[in-house]
């Protein structure tokens, strides 16, 4: 239970921090969309023995927290949550890859572990980039720019759709089983005897609820056909936004900045 | 179950969301054309049904653990493939946005595991012919069961597929494989039971709507059945076949590919291979991903065909990495400094 | 102006599950009448109300909206005059935010988006909530919730407001702005509730409901003096012409 009501209020939160108004949050949604879409090709296509010119693109990241005025602990914590399953299977690769590829002084590095780290990486990256995405934009001007860039409206209806009545069943699901719970003495889970009874009853009220929706609907006029209110418009100051970013990847791309700054570094000395 | 991000490269990524956004348009216009209207807020309150449903822990007797909803096999007997497919895929991209489960590059491959293979597979072939057409209560508990396991063990296969093609996991074929079906059996069957007590409940308390259910769906005749297996035989064709070029490291699978394929295939993967290389030199848009020096021992045979490009990693020595390590260390100083100016600049 | 007039005659209704919900009913409201439907859970009440936009067709009898029956041809022309307001405001408010979702029905009724745009803004401005307008229907208190879901209505600029249980989970002070909000409206109403205060405050007549019949049809001041009749109908003395216990005990 404690799942449903911290995933609730996780989705509260991001909606709270996509209600700020900071130069990021005003961009057009369609912009930023591309702008991550591109960031996650970059990061996905470094090879995997890449560790220093991954490290360069940590800035944008870094740079959106700061400019959109997000908490850096919340990301991290959902970061937290989603590690296990491709740590556990990135860990393999240490023992698979032994080869060694690398030493530090006396200290021999396989392949496996370097791979390991640029997964690792390569999680953080993808991960904050796709919440920082919707922590600045909000899910409406996501779906807004999703239909601008021909997505089928039915997709796009669906994902507002199922948006908004998430959080009603949120709601009356936490309180089904906190109810259930109350009276429940054993474990934090639903009894066997009790799955199809508790699930049913919200499954059989939920599509009650659809029912009263959809005479909401055709109430006020529905024919089958929602119509959608355009939304943003792509401006000078979202063009220059996606170019740089971009730029700035492809640089990180093909230049290992942190070799080229070390390397001036041992010179230096 | 979720594909990540980190784990896939950007052709099998790629690969998979052209799959799946051809699978999507598709099942779109099958809705759309669809004269129940009804279905628009059905299949939005569905989804947030499933997608709440899935964070309750059931209790597996016996066991201690807890098992979850599914859903993709309960959608799809309630609201017939399509739609049930369509709201598969906005319950993984709500998931991969706000909660990070998955992420934006593999959320085709995620919507293809946990949408297409239990929507368009494991329902049409399995669920539906076990249960018939005019089903009874207990037949329709064995389908969901029977199907809810089904579909999720060729997800999972999916995954490891997915996974091996990516190039990115060391892990051997069959060591994958081996931890993932039978992990995802007892997910599956777990599933597959609460799925079937949910059905059954409301077999008992409102049988009309699975009659309903049953009698709207006017799932195609054989030719969308199919347009959809060439759908998924070309998907993991492409997915393979691009993949090899991105996989640096053939394991198991791939080594039985090579083992059973002639030597013209060979041949004719090599001039693919050759075309790929320019295209890459041209558009340098991946360079070097797939041009990785393999270890010698490694893999003989892709060595010979791999264009000797200077390899930057297994030939690297201490001075690189000391000075890759620091000027990391130094990006990374930049970058929160950076950072923190601009923090301070757009707070003014 | 017959426009804006309801006429029912001997409607019966069968919900498919063979419970009969509505027997043999007859009735007429008048152009700007404001009447309360009454009745204890299970009187047919919200059965009624979703006859008067087609929700449900009887199952024999007419219903007649400003002269035109109900039918299947004549929906849309019934639907624009009839304003219905859902008991749950969750049910109504289904766009992502609160001025999409008051502009749902406008845009489907083809009107120019400058229109929509009037149209928006004056509803929100009715009910004052026009500073919501960029919410999510999910961030609003209950009242306010309340509030939009009846300018979604009223953006449709109906003839004839239809509303179930207004007040039913509002808190007294949003229930008190809800009240003088209804008050100021033109519209014929029809209100359906078990807030008898309410309907002392705002309905001059009162029709009370019982198993699917018209119990009792009258004036509301007369109906509400007949305890006995109230008992019958399973229902109590608005608490505001009930003597007050302390009063009394004092006196």
């Amino acid at each position: 239970m404690i799942k449903l009501e911290s995933n609730w209020l996780d989705l509260r939160r991001l909606d709270d921090l996509a209600n700020q108004k900071t130069f990021i949050h005003c961009l057009d949604p369609c912009t930023k969309l591309f702008t991550t879409l591109a960031f996650v090709m970059i990061v996905t296509s470094f090879s995997k023995y890449e560790i220093t010119s991954l490290i360069p693109l940590t800035f944008y990241p870094i740079a959106l927290m700061a400019l959109g005025n997000l908490p850096y602990n919340h990301l991290l914590k959902r970061l937290v949550v989603i590690a296990p399953f491709v740590v556990f299977v990135g860990l393999f690769n240490p023992i698979f890859d032994q080869s060694p590829v690398a030493n530090l002084g006396p200290l021999v590095i396989s392949g496996g572990w370097i791979s390991f780290i640029s997964i690792t990486i390569k999680l953080i990256l993808t991960v904050t980039s796709a919440l920082i995405l919707v922590a600045t934009t909000g899910i409406n001007s996501i779906c807004a720019a999703l239909f601008r860039i021909g997505i089928p409206k039915p997709i796009v209806i669906q994902i507002l759709f199922m948006y908004r009545y998430l959080h009603v069943l949120l709601e009356e699901f936490l309180i089904t089983s906190q109810a259930y719970s109350l009276r429940s003495f054993h474990s934090s889970g639903i009894h066997y005897k009790a799955w199809g009874s508790l699930l049913g009853q919200l499954l059989l009220r939920t599509m009650a609820r659809a029912q009263r929706i959809y005479q909401a609907m055709l109430c006020r006029g529905f024919d089958g056909e929602i119509r959608l209110l355009a939304m943003g418009m792509r401006t000078k100051r979202d063009n220059i936004y996606f170019v740089f970013w971009l730029a700035f990847f492809l640089f990180c791309r093909f230049l290992n900045i942190p070799q080229v700054l070390g390397k001036l570094l041992l010179e230096g000395f | 179950m979720h594909m990540a991000d980190a784990l896939i490269s950007p052709i099998v990524g790629g690969a998979m969301w052209a799959t799946t956004a051809g699978l999507a348009s598709y099942a779109a216009k099958k809705v759309q054309r669809d004269i129940d209207e009804q279905k628009v807020p059905l299949m939005g309150v569905l989804g947030a049904f499933v997608f709440a449903a899935q964070m309750i822990n059931f209790t597996i007797p016996g066991t201690g653990s807890s098992g979850h909803l599914g859903g993709g096999i309960l959608l799809a007997i309630l609201l017939g493939p399509h739609a049930a497919f369509l709201t598969i895929a906005s319950i993984l991209t709500v998931q991969a946005l706000f909660f990070a489960d998955g992420g934006l590059l593999a959320l085709g491959c995620n919507i293809f595991n946990m949408g297409f293979l239990p929507c368009y597979i494991a329902y049409p072939l399995i669920y539906k012919p076990l249960t018939g057409s005019n089903p009874s209560q207990r037949r329709i508990m064995f389908g969901s069961i029977v199907a809810s396991v089904i579909g999720l063990q060729l997800g999972a296969f999916g995954v490891v597929l997915e996974t091996l093609f990516s190039g990115i996991s060391e892990l051997p074929f069959s060591t994958f494989v081996l931890l993932m079906q039978p992990i995802h059996f007892a997910i599956g069957l777990a599933e597959g039971l609460i799925t079937a007590a949910v059905i059954g409940f409301v077999y008992q308390e409102a049988p009309h709507i699975l009659k309903k259910a049953v009698l709207n769906q006017p799932l195609g005749a054989t030719p969308i059945k199919k347009v959809l297996i060439v759908l998924f035989v070309l998907a993991l064709f492409t997915g393979g076949t691009l993949s090899w070029f991105a996989s640096t490291n053939p394991d198991g699978l791939e080594w039985s590919i090579f083992a059973t394929s002639g030597e013209e295939e060979v041949q004719a993967a090599d001039e693919v291979h050759g075309f790929f290389a320019q295209l890459q030199e041209k558009i340098a848009f991946l360079p070097d991903y797939n041009f990785k020096q393999p270890t010698p021992s490694d893999q003989p045979l892709i060595a010979k065909t791999e264009s000797s490009k200077e390899a930057a990693w297994p030939s690297v020595d201490t001075g690189t990495s000391v000075a890759g390590i620091s000027g990391s260390f130094i990006t990374l100083v930049l970058a929160y400094f950076i950072a923190k100016g601009l923090q301070v600049a757009a707070k003014r | 102006m017959s426009h804006h007039t309801i006429d029912l005659t001997e409607v019966l209704y069968t919900y498919p599950d063979g419970t009969t919900a509505l027997r043999n009913l007859s009735l007429h409201i008048g152009h700007g009448e404001a009447v309360a439907i009454v009745g204890s859970n299970g009187s047919g009440k919200t059965t009624l109300l979703s006859h008067l936009n087609g929700v449900l067709f009887p199952s024999s009898g007419i219903v007649n909206i400003g002269g035109y029956p109900v039918t299947k041809q004549t929906l849309t022309q019934i639907r624009r005059t009839v304003g219905m307001v859902f008991q749950n405001p969750d049910d109504q408010l289904f766009m992502p935010t609160v001025y999409d979702d008051v502009a749902f029905g406008p845009l489907n009724l083809g009107l120019p988006p400058i229109d929509v745009e009037k149209r928006v803004t004056a509803a929100l401005k009715t009910v004052g909530a026009l500073e919501l307008r960029n919410r999510p229907p999910y961030r609003l208190s209950g009242g306010q919730k309340r509030a939009v879901a009846i300018a979604t209505v009223l953006a449709m600029e109906p003839a004839i407001l239809v509303m179930d249980e207004p007040t039913a989970a509002l808190d007294p002070l949003a229930r008190r702005q809800l009240i003088n909000l209804l008050r100021t409206f033109t519209h014929t109403k029809i209100i359906a509730t078990h807030d008898l205060d309410m309907v002392l405050d705002l309905c001059e007549r009162t029709i009370i409901l019982c198993n699917g019949t018209i119990l009792m049809d009258g004036p509301t001041i007369d109906i509400f003096h007949d305890k006995k009749l109230l008992d019958q109908a399973g229902l109590e003395q608005p608490s505001s012409m009930q003597s007050c216990p302390i009063c009394s005990k004092l006196g």
